[in-house]
């Protein structure tokens, strides 16, 4: 609190005068103006989930992500689950900070049961629950205080596929196959060239077995990945998440690269 | 009917909690079954009119996913209650991150309905509440009234036929049956104490929320509901 009378109600300029009321005391010299730099808001994500990999096949959608919640660089929990079932038809899966998406999920859960106890026998669908993570997404950009997410919105009601993607913009597009993160760069050839055109005919095991595939060359070329991660499904019988799978790798051939690993020479 | 008693709400308070008193008393039978794995709510609702779109006015409500409410009195009120009771559940799922026990809730909702009979500028609530559920520490059950008291039950029986109700929901050994065997006697007991001679057409309502339900407050399901309907006519004609 500036004490000083005269320097209520006056413009923050030091040299300006408007009120002429020389001759002037000695105004204390605020270095620094506490609310010069504003309401802080968030300016990066803290602690990051990596990819999030999408397709849709014959029976529905499958969605993929690891288990890991990092640090900046640092492989902070090694369990954490990124696909969360939104409802009996949808899933969804979250990249970017983990705290938002938990945020996220909360909302979600209190609009399940809002639509759950009007007891009208309707509930919300995949483009239900994408559509309105789009406005809160959008909205909160528009704050200047967005949710650092990007998020896959996938699932099957009344005989329909879905899946789509939206970000911390509230961007958001759909496409018979999506991946976020590093993903977008190195799964989306893969995914792209194992799916487009096959929509109609891959079956679950085939698309369980190109979803493996795209995560274990994730695995191998995202510093920010883990080799554990979990598969969802959403078909005619509804949303299931698979147990932790944990990728078989091999790593023979570091052996013969120098400048990796332990040396001798 | 409806006029005189808007006009006589108007009266001091003894009488104003006579005619509410009265308006439940006279509403159709709710009662509700605490058993082993879980809870069955049943109401006989009387049908006014035969305009009147089957299932349309439903006297049971959901208050979150494993909590659900019957109410007997006026119905207008028993909807006020179970949103203000779906708002307390849904305050106490942001504080503490986890489903409401049916303690909390019943108990924020009593305090409620009881801030209605302190002020000459509002009525008491016109309706009895029960209110169940089922969470990991197992069912309950409880009957909120107009008074803003609450207790905890093994069964519960509001409104008309309660007295008849009660006196069969004894004869049951509640803590042995399942929820299935309780949708049967809840049936059994609503077409019971219903008066043929006197009273309207009714419409069964049921409710349960058991392992079969994943813990879930869902209407009873309709092969199970038409099966329990039969049981409860041919158990009548037994009886008479």
């Amino acid at each position: 609190m500036d004490h000083f009378p005269t320097s209520w109600g006056r413009p923050r300029n030091e040299a300006y005068d408007a009120f002429n009321t020389y001759p002037l005391h000695q105004r204390p010299n605020h270095s620094k103006d506490v609310f010069a730099d504003g309401v802080q808001r968030t300016q990066q994500p803290i602690v990051t989930g990596t990819s999030v990999l999408a397709l849709t096949y014959k029976d529905g959608i499958m969605m993929a992500a690891d288990n890991l919640a990092s640090y900046g660089s640092l492989a902070r929990f090694k369990s954490i689950q990124r696909l969360h079932a939104v409802g009996n038809s949808t899933v969804l899966g979250a990249s970017g900070d983990m705290s938002d998406y938990q945020y996220i999920q909360t909302l979600l859960d209190e609009l399940v049961i809002d639509e759950f106890t009007a007891n009208d026998k309707h509930d919300l669908g995949p483009a239900e629950i994408h559509e309105y993570l789009s406005r809160v997404l959008y909205s909160r950009r528009s704050k200047m205080n967005p949710l650092w997410n990007s998020l896959l919105v996938g699932g099957k009601k009344n005989g329909k596929r879905f899946l789509a993607y939206v970000d911390l913009l509230g961007t958001t597009y759909s496409a018979s196959t999506i991946a976020t993160g590093y993903g977008a760069h190195i799964a989306i050839p893969l995914l792209r060239k194992a799916i487009e055109g096959r929509e109609n005919t891959l079956t679950e095991a085939e698309a369980r077995s190109i979803l493996t595939e795209a995560m274990r060359v994730l695995f191998y070329r995202d510093a920010r990945s883990l080799d554990k991660f979990q598969i969802a499904t959403v078909n005619d019988e509804g949303v299931s998440i698979s147990e932790t799978i944990t990728l078989e790798t091999a790593w023979g051939f570091a052996e013969g690269i120098r400048g990796y690993g332990a040396q001798t020479q | 009917m409806i006029s005189l008693q808007a006009h006589t709400l108007l009266m001091v308070e003894s009488s104003r909690q006579g005619l509410l008193s009265l308006e439940i008393e006279n509403s159709g039978t709710a009662i509700g079954l605490r058993v082993k794995d879980g809870i069955v709510l049943a109401v006989e609702k009387l049908i006014h009119s035969k305009l009147l779109i089957p299932e349309a006015n439903r006297r049971i409500q959901s208050v979150d996913k494993h909590i659900g409410m019957a109410t007997a009195g006026y119905q207008a009120d028993g909807r006020i209650l179970a949103n203000r009771a779906r708002d307390e559940a849904l305050s106490y799922r942001s504080s503490n991150r986890a489903p409401p026990p049916l303690q909390d809730v019943v108990m924020r909702l009593s305090l409620y309905v009881q801030a209605y009979t302190l002020y000459s500028s509002v009525r008491p609530f016109g309706c009895s509440t029960i209110i169940g559920s089922l969470d990991s520490s197992g069912p309950a059950l409880y009957i909120v009234e107009p008074s803003g008291i609450a207790y905890g039950y093994h069964g519960a029986a509001v409104g008309k036929g309660r007295q008849l109700a009660k006196t069969e929901l004894e004869k049951l050994k509640l803590s042995e049956l399942s929820t299935r065997e309780a949708v049967i006697e809840a049936a059994r007991i609503i077409y019971l104490v219903h008066d043929d001679n006197k009273e309207k057409e009714f419409e069964l309502e049921m409710s349960w929320i058991g392992d079969e339900t994943d813990g879930i407050h869902l209407p009873v399901p309709k092969d199970l509901l038409e099966e329990a309907e039969q049981k409860a006519k041919d158990a009548l004609e037994n009886f008479e």
